[in-house]
C-alpha cells in the first residue's frame, strides 16, 4: 500500500517537472518563464521527495530528504523572486500581445 | 519504475539547457540554471534510490541544493542596479 502510495506521488511529481521544462521553453517572456520555472518545479521537487520518503519509511534518510524539501520550498521562490526584482529593476519590459519578443 | 522515472528527469532537465544557451537576456540563462540545478537534485536522489544507498547521495544533493540557492541569489544581487541617489 505505501509502495503504492509512494509511486504515485513520485509519478505526479515527474509529470509536473516534465510540464514546467516544457513551459521554461516555451513561454515568450522572462517573467511568464521565471512563473513556469519556479512553481512546477518546487512543486514536482516536493512531491517527488515526498514519494521517496513514503516509500523509504522512518529512517534517518526520509529525515534529510524532509530537509531538502523544506529548504527547497523556502529556497526556490526566493531565489526566483529576487531574480525578477532584478529583472525589473534593471529595466526589462515585460511581454504583451501585439508586441514583439523582447 | 525508478528507470522511467529517471528518463524522464533527464529529458526535463535536457531541454532548459536550449534557454541557456540562447536566452534572449542573462535573466533568462540564470532560469535555466535554476531550473538544471533543481531538476539535479531529483536526479541525485533518484539515483540514489535505484542503487539502494540513498544515504551517500543524499548529502551530496543537500549542498547541491543550497549552492544553486546561493548562486541565484548572488548573482541576482550583482545584476541589479544600484539604489538610491545616483
Amino acid at each position: 500500500m505505501s509502495t503504492w502510495v509512494g509511486n504515485s506521488l513520485v509519478t505526479l511529481g515527474v509529470i509536473f517537472l516534465v510540464i514546467g521544462s516544457i513551459g521554461v521553453l516555451r513561454f515568450p517572456d522572462f517573467y511568464s518563464r521565471a512563473h513556469a520555472a519556479s512553481k512546477p518545479d518546487t512543486l514536482g521537487l516536493m512531491l517527488t521527495i515526498l514519494g521517496l520518503v513514503v516509500i523509504e519509511g522512518a529512517t534517518l534518510s526520509s529525515a534529510k530528504l524532509l530537509l531538502i524539501v523544506i529548504f527547497v520550498a523556502i529556497g526556490n521562490p526566493t531565489a526566483t523572486h529576487a531574480l525578477g526584482r532584478a529583472a525589473l529593476r534593471s529595466g526589462l519590459k515585460p511581454w504583451s500581445r501585439g508586441k514583439e519578443e523582447a | 519504475m525508478t528507470d522511467l522515472w529517471m528518463a524522464a528527469v533527464v529529458t526535463a532537465l535536457l531541454l532548459p539547457f536550449y534557454r541557456v544557451v540562447n536566452g534572449p537576456t542573462v535573466f533568462d540563462r540564470m532560469v535555466g540554471v535554476g531550473v538544471v540545478g533543481t531538476k539535479t537534485v531529483i536526479l541525485l536522489c533518484l539515483v540514489g534510490h535505484a542503487y539502494g544507498r540513498l544515504d551517500m547521495f543524499l548529502d551530496i544533493a543537500i549542498a547541491y541544493a543550497m549552492l544553486n540557492f546561493l548562486g541565484a541569489i548572488i548573482v541576482s544581487k550583482y545584476l541589479e542596479p544600484e539604489s538610491g541617489p545616483q
